[in-house]
């Protein structure tokens, strides 16, 4: 039993418990500080599949930016617990197990694609920075660039939206 | 070492969550992070097969994935705070105004 190994099972854990604790809480931000649980551990996860850079930018975009920003939005709207609704019958009887077996069942198929045999070894393909950023301006110049108008355009939709009426 | 496909079976079931958490909460920010998980639980997949197949393509498009994400949570959230200020609430049972 290798370290990876441990670590695997740890932050896996960590992720499942944390999605769980996502959808159980009533309240918003009880959900907000799991999701950050479970970006985390991602985190972790990608660096066990030598995925460097890709680990760097979720701890600092996903975990950091995202989630201050959702933070943020809680905070500043006051929100308190959900309010509790009447489900319909259909929902909790039917509802629920197509749900366990969507779980199950997606499980289950991405378990069969990919033969056991392959196993990871965090140093075996690296995903340094020097190397995303040479694809990424060379093979995924365009889509980069792209990417910098959608960025442009969601900045002003999001100042459109929300600023206060005069 | 762990076997690529466990990576996969957590990417999935990490999807299945968001799914769940989705069609089950009420309140409109539970379920926008809800949306996030299940973003999280396809990137976990691509970071999976880009390591299984030895290509840095795959993690390029985690990249497109974390920046659309990022346009998307500040679009959203604006969205969710005009219409907290129009409604004043979050619970999208109150939101029907669409409904027939």
């Amino acid at each position: 039993m290798s370290a990876s190994y441990w670590l695997f099972f740890i932050f896996a854990g960590l992720a499942v418990l944390g999605a769980f604790n996502l959808i159980w809480q009533r309240h918003p931000i009880h959900s907000a500080l799991s999701l950050i649980l479970v970006m985390g551990s991602l985190a972790v996860l990608y660096l066990l599949l030598g995925a460097e850079f890709i680990a760097a930018v979720q701890v600092i975009v996903y975990a950091g930016a995202i989630m201050v920003l959702f933070v943020f939005v809680i905070m500043l709207l006051n929100v308190g617990e959900e309010e509790r609704t009447q489900w319909s019958r259909v929902a909790t009887y039917l509802g629920l197990p197509v749900a366990v077996l969507l779980v199950v069942q997606t499980g289950y198929l991405l378990y069969r694609a990919v033969p056991m045999a392959i196993r990871v070894d965090p140093n075996r393909f690296v995903g340094t920075t020097r190397r995303v950023g040479e694809l990424l301006f060379t093979d995924f110049l365009l889509p980069f660039e792209v990417t910098s108008i959608l960025i442009l355009v969601a900045l002003m939709g999001a100042i459109v939206l929300a600023k206060r009426e005069p | 070492m762990v076997p690529i496909s466990y990576y996969l079976v957590l990417s999935g079931v990490l999807f299945g969550l968001g799914v769940v958490g989705f069609l089950l909460r009420r309140s409109i920010i539970t379920i926008f992070m809800s949306i996030e998980l299940m973003l999280n639980a396809v990137n976990l997949a691509f970071v999976a097969f880009s390591y299984l197949h030895e290509k840095l393509s795959g993690q390029i498009f985690v990249f497109f994935v974390i920046v659309v994400a990022a346009a998307e949570a500040a679009v959203g959230l604006a969205i969710i705070i005009l219409v907290f200020r129009n409604r004043a609430s979050l619970n999208i049972e109150r939101i029907n105004l669409m409904k027939l």
